[in-house]
């Protein structure tokens, strides 16, 4: 197995008869090594919680095989998996106060009850709820539910751990503090986790890797930077990322040595032929159209550039985001100084050819990214 | 609500009074009836005074009626201990099989399990006798007329829809995740359902064990045609009051207060689960 914790080998689930019900997750395959904390990124209905329910065993899968510690479970019932699960609708048991739910699975192992209340102890004060031990479930507000069920699961002994919307309810101050704790909480002992969130900050801020689905599909396994920077096709690319990558359809010509692209408002950016690498060169040329991306902090104002008109200048307090109607449609630039524009002022837009991500308007895939650009 | 006036306060009073009036003067004038003799309770006009006696219940408990027409024996308590048999006996086995198969419903999606939910439901429409009289042939060929055992069996028909369908509601209330945290946790299915499930369901099995209880108690048609004397509970049996030399109405007034004596204790007792459990919030968590 290589290392590999968990291994999904083309995963499929149908709710329903399989091949006619709603299919949920498409064929999806990831190796997860020991001690890499996963995000499972996507919208609601993506097929996260779909997967993740899958590897705990509450979902049967309908076609595909998971491997978990190098044993085929698929078929096993949970409590022969060995995972640890957090629940995003809490489930604490509401008959038992905060520190009995938390200890419940240590306390069936028999652990001595002065181990049980170290552990305890220690997982409470990192998530900040050591102070609500005697309460019961019914009592507590929604983030401190869903902490103690955080440390309900954290708690245990497992292979992995699996983490439903961990911190969904939590306030933002809060959340980036547990954040780190928790982080540093899996790292320190080396915990292989797996989290679902539909936050691609947390994703950012806690994952080593990040798994991003829509429609049922594994889009893009890869790290946080990579995501941003190379992303797979137009989904991640306009998904991750805030504010959200701009995308346009151009078409390309190729006049004088020069690649003109041209948008749908008549704009035009041309750059010498010898700013992009000969097969990509190529590439645009043989494609005729394509959607060309650029994140928005990638957008600079310069008078060789292309007009656009401002429409919104919101200043952050670190940052401003201009918006501005172009090629027909509406370009987003976050500059990190005040930017000094008004509303339906005339600026001019460059796009670097460094900075552009290239992707084939028919299947959205990604063609060339800025990167491989010369 | 400290603004209500007096006057509308009284009103009030005096509007649950007579709702309270209404509805316990039956019983209030049953226990009345139970401590006089069928001459006192004939009187006209009839009064509330009256030299009590307790000679209906040492006729009940004895067993001997004494009539104009000379003494009756009466198997009153036989019948007392078959009615609490029977309901006991019904509403355990009603438990046993209800359960399962309410957490099965409520739990498990299955080809055809609405269609099955609904048809042990549909028992409860079909008039009673129209199940009886070839239940009754039936019986008499493969030899469980007259048994406590075919009897509960035909109980089933109360209590097992009724058990069912209050419990399963229950069990779908109770948060799938929950059981399936106590399952991950390491325990067996089983486990989860014994540790988890029924615990938070118990409120809904109380009060469904109730009702089932007091139906059973309660029914008279099915012990009437399958059941002989010795095995009849008190519905059936009341019918010997029905003499030949007239309506014992004290002896009547006093069976119904013995008969309703187990019930109201049962009641009594699980009133606090009932009201838990007829109030839903109570399981969620």
């Amino acid at each position: 197995m290589n290392g590999a914790v968990l291994r999904l080998e083309n995963v499929d689930k149908f709710y329903g008869a399989v091949g006619q019900g709603v299919h949920a997750v498409r064929n999806v395959s990831m190796d997860v090594g020991q001690g890499d904390i996963i995000a499972l990124l996507g919208s609601s209905g993506c097929g996260k919680t779909s997967t993740l329910r899958m590897i705990a065993g509450f979902e049967e899968t309908s076609r595909g095989k998971i491997h978990l510690s190098g044993r085929e479970v698929q078929t096993l019932p949970p409590v022969r998996r060995h995972v640890a699960m957090a629940f995003e609708g809490y489930s604490l048991y509401p008959t038992v106060n905060v520190r009995d739910n938390i200890a419940f699975a240590l306390k069936a192992q028999r652990l001595p009850r002065a181990e049980v209340d170290a552990k305890v102890t220690e997982v409470t004060k990192m998530l900040e709820i050591d102070d609500i031990l005697e309460r019961m479930p019914n009592s507590l507000s929604g983030g401190q539910q869903q902490r103690a069920s955080l440390a309900r699961a954290l708690i245990r002994d497992a292979d992995l751990y699996l983490l439903d919307e961990p911190m969904g309810q939590l306030e933002p101050q809060l959340r980036t503090l547990l954040r780190g704790r928790l982080k540093h909480f899996i790292k320190e002992r080396g915990m292989t986790a797996i989290l679902v969130t539909h936050d691609q900050t947390e994703a950012n801020a806690l994952a080593d890797e990040i798994a991003v689905m829509e429609d049922g599909v594994l889009q893009q396994f890869a790290s946080p930077a990579e995501l941003k920077e190379r992303p797979a096709n137009l989904f991640t690319g306009t998904f991750v990322g805030e504010p959200p990558m701009n995308v346009f359809p151009v078409s390309v010509e190729s006049k004088a040595e020069r690649l003109v692209l041209r948008f749908e408002g008549g704009q035009c950016l041309n750059y010498p032929e010898s700013a992009f690498a000969a097969e990509v060169r190529a590439a645009l040329i043989a494609n005729g159209r394509v959607v060309i991306g650029v994140r928005p902090y990638a957008v600079r104002r310069s008078e060789a550039g292309a007009p656009a008109n401002v429409l919104t200048n919101q200043w952050l307090g670190d940052q401003s985001h201009i918006s501005a109607s172009f090629a027909n449609s509406t370009i987003v630039l976050v500059e990190h100084d005040r930017a000094r524009v008004a509303i339906g002022d005339r600026i001019m837009i460059e796009l670097s050819p460094t900075d552009l991500h290239v992707f084939d308007p028919e299947s959205g895939m990604a063609i060339s990214h800025g990167r491989e650009l010369t | 609500m400290d603004q209500t006036s007096t006057l509308e306060k009284v009103l009030r009073r005096v509007a649950i009074s007579l709702v309270i009036l209404f509805f316990m003067f039956p019983i209030f004038w049953i226990v009345l009836m139970s401590f006089q003799t069928n001459e006192t309770i004939l009187r006209v006009p009839p009064s509330v005074i009256f030299e009590p006696t307790l000679s209906n219940y040492v006729a009940l408990v004895t067993g001997k009626l004494e009539t104009q027409a000379g003494t009756l024996e009466i198997n009153f308590m036989s019948n007392l201990w078959n009615s609490l048999f029977l309901s006991a006996g019904s509403v355990a086995v009603g438990l046993i099989l209800g359960i399962p198969a309410a957490y099965a419903f409520g739990r498990i999606k299955f080809r055809g399990s609405e269609d099955i939910a609904f048809t042990l439901l549909s028992f409860r429409f079909a008039p009673p006798l129209l199940v009886l009289l070839p239940l009754t042939i039936y019986f008499q060929k493969i030899g469980l007329a007259d048994t406590y055992f075919g009897l509960i069996w035909v109980y089933q028909l109360i209590v097992l829809p009724l058990i069912l369908w209050i419990v399963r509601g229950y069990f779908e209330d109770i948060p799938a995740d929950i059981e399936y945290a106590y399952r991950i946790a390491g325990h067996s299915w089983f486990s989860t359902f014994r540790t988890v499930a029924l615990p938070l369901a118990m409120p809904g099995i109380a009060a469904a064990g109730l009702l089932a209880f007091i139906f059973a108690w309660n029914n008279f048609i099915f012990a009437l045609v399958l059941a002989s004397a010795d095995k009849q509970p008190v519905t059936v049996g009341a019918l010997a009051f029905v003499t030949a030399s007239g309506i014992q109405y004290g002896q009547v007034a006093a069976g119904i207060v013995l008969s309703i004596l187990p019930t109201l204790a049962l009641a009594l007792y699980a009133q606090r689960y009932l009201v838990e459990g007829l109030s839903l919030g109570a399981v969620k968590g």
